[in-house]
């Protein structure tokens, strides 16, 4: 008996199927993991109050900026580095060890759209925040309508996109779920000290600030505060996006050299 | 155009599935599990690979299932490399690795609507989980399965898509013997149905009792390969017993003329090997019963695949002692045959 196989079945899968279904499964995942959703959404709404009180003691004024040109940014960039960056290195981790991710190897899935699928509710989460975070300065900081919004949402889209990737990289570098805390923990740290975050570049020592500007979030958060003010030159805009590209490119070329698919043995 | 049409549509039954040529797979570490091995599956044929722990069972079914390239040599599932064309192999194939991971906050019915979102043609859930006798667990988070309730939900997600070619690396590990029979039989029909099977095991019944052919491999090469008839049909059969008190292995007839090949005396206890079971067998128990004398624990068994894996393994040992030993002393230049 021959039977006639059919070798393009109609109801082969679409990236956007296979997608759907990952980002369904990590959604109901973040809903049950309450350490997860602390880190992810509690975290980098206080955080920013404490830049608050950092920012009385900061000649403000002289560097052009405002409480609320400094507490804005800073918000996007907590974020962008607890609600990504180091939520999903966790997620990465964890479902590597669990073996889902080789797992998942063997389907359908490609690559790219397994990594991608698991950080889209991370990302969302982000994004939200950036949104809330804005809506909120505006209301209670008095900040005022942006003069060169784009800047802004172009610093926070390749600050996802970084995120994203570093995230990836780290968690290439970390064994266990608990060693992801600690590796992750450079990067937040110079973000936080050294991108403008917590302390604006405006207000450093030139040479300091002009090594600074190179770390991998500073472009991101200069791009945003840059958005505010309408300070910022096209010649210092295109030197930021340079920058905020050139880490991406790096942190994707770690993560196709350097990101572990399953446990080492 | 329309004959190219026609290639591609109308695969004819007595095609190879699986075609491995030569493979060698190499480590980061420069282990090099995989040596040269080659073998093909047919259509709807079921075929099993054996092997000690560490033998090349998993590296192997990895480089098949498209997981990594290999060091050397040449795969083909389906007629497309699996690694490189990945995208015409997968939605054709089921997997079920060896250790195969699920998040374990997910429900098992969770865990089955994320995987059919990414498998083509996918059963319902209900229907993959009635397969594998998973139904009434739909409801209960993946941490709380039992080994063997996990090693069928696996089995449930490589069967979502009805693949043509299903990749089992060790499926009833873990199983209870009823769960065991169960997934044989399911593994049967599978098969019945003309789906194409490569299972690991070292359960050397379940390959005796499932495969149409089987390979044992051994050190990362190929040691045997045929259909379990004819790997065990080159192996001696075996015939064991205790001397009686007072008798010693000169007493019996020459062994030779029982047809006896080789013999091995432990204690008291004798094992004969040989090819023809039957005279051998007879010309001791006349002996026996001439001598009036009762051969204690008897047994007598055919050549079956446990025997022909013991001694490829013994075999193989013993060659690379033999090779370790000639390599130490090629200084000295004493060769020795080592017992």
């Amino acid at each position: 008996m021959s039977t006639v196989r059919t070798v393009t079945s109609p109801s082969r899968t679409t990236a956007k199927g296979r997608m759907t279904a990952l980002v369904r499964a990590e959604l109901t995942l973040l809903g049950r993991s309450r350490a997860t959703l602390v880190t992810a959404v509690l975290v980098p709404l206080l955080l920013p109050l404490s830049v608050r009180s950092a920012t009385d003691e900061m000649d403000l004024a002289k560097a052009g900026l405002s409480v609320g040109t400094v507490i804005l940014p800073a918000a996007v960039g907590f974020s962008l580095l607890f609600a990504i960056y180091t939520t999903l290195t966790s997620v990465y981790v964890v479902r590597r060890e669990e073996l889902v991710i080789k797992r998942l190897r063997t389907g359908e899935l490609r690559d790219p759209e397994i990594l991608v699928g698991a950080a889209l509710p991370a990302v969302g989460i982000g994004l939200a925040q950036c949104v809330l975070v804005t809506a909120g300065s505006t209301v209670l900081l008095d900040v005022e309508t942006p003069p060169a919004p784009q800047l802004a949402v172009l610093g926070v889209l390749l600050g996802v996109v970084l995120c994203v990737a570093l995230a990836a990289v780290t968690a290439g570098l970390s064994r266990t779920a608990e060693s992801a805390q600690v590796t992750s923990l450079p990067l937040m740290f110079v973000s936080m000290l050294g991108s403008g975050i917590t302390i604006p570049l405006e207000v450093l020592p030139d040479r300091v600030a002009a090594v600074c500007e190179l770390l991998p979030l500073s472009p991101v958060i200069t791009l945003v505060r840059g958005g505010w003010t309408g300070d910022l030159s096209a010649y210092e805009a295109l030197g930021a996006i340079a920058t905020a590209l050139a880490w991406t490119l790096l942190a994707v070329f770690a993560v196709r050299r350097w990101f572990r698919w399953e446990p080492r043995r | 155009m329309k004959t190219n049409a026609h290639d591609e549509v109308n695969t004819p039954d007595h095609e190879n599935v699986i075609e491995v040529t030569d493979l060698r797979r190499v480590y980061g570490g420069g282990f090099e599990a995989v040596r040269g091995i080659t073998f093909s599956v047919g259509r709807g044929e079921l075929f099993a690979l054996l092997g000690t722990n560490g033998a090349g069972k998993t590296s192997t079914v990895e480089l098949l299932e498209g997981l990594a390239p290999p060091s050397g040599g040449r795969v083909r599932v389906l007629g497309h490399d699996p690694y490189a064309e990945r995208a015409a192999v997968r939605p054709r194939i089921g997997v079920m690795l060896q250790e195969g991971g699920f998040p374990s906050e997910l429900t098992v019915a969770e865990t089955v609507r994320m995987w059919a979102g990414c498998t083509s043609g996918a059963r319902p859930i209900g229907e993959a989980l009635d397969l594998v006798g998973l139904a009434r667990r739909a409801g209960v988070r993946v941490k709380q399965l039992s080994g063997g309730e996990k090693r069928r939900l696996d089995l449930a997600l490589a069967l979502l898509g009805r693949p043509e070619v299903l990749f089992l690396d060790e499926p009833t590990t873990g199983l209870d013997a009823e769960g065991r029979q169960d997934t044989w039989e399911l593994v049967r029909e599978l098969r019945d149905e003309g789906t194409t099977v490569l299972l690991t095991t070292h359960y050397l019944e379940e390959a005796e009792d499932l495969a149409d052919r089987l390979a044992i491999l051994h050190e990362g090469v190929v040691a045997t390969t045929g259909t379990p008839a004819e790997v065990t049909a080159s192996q001696p059969s075996r015939i064991s017993f205790d001397l009686p008190a007072g008798y010693f292995l000169g007493d019996l007839p020459p062994l030779g003329e029982l047809g006896v090949t080789g013999h091995e005396e432990t204690g008291r206890t004798v094992v004969l090997r040989t090819h023809e079971l039957q005279r051998a067998a007879t010309a001791l128990l006349l002996w026996a019963e001439r001598a009036r004398v009762e051969l204690g624990r008897l047994e007598v068994r055919s050549a079956s695949l446990e025997e022909a894996f013991l001694r490829i393994a013994r075999e193989t040992a013993a060659a690379s002692a033999a090779a370790a030993t000639a390599e130490s002393h090629t200084e000295s230049r004493t060769k020795e045959p080592t017992a």
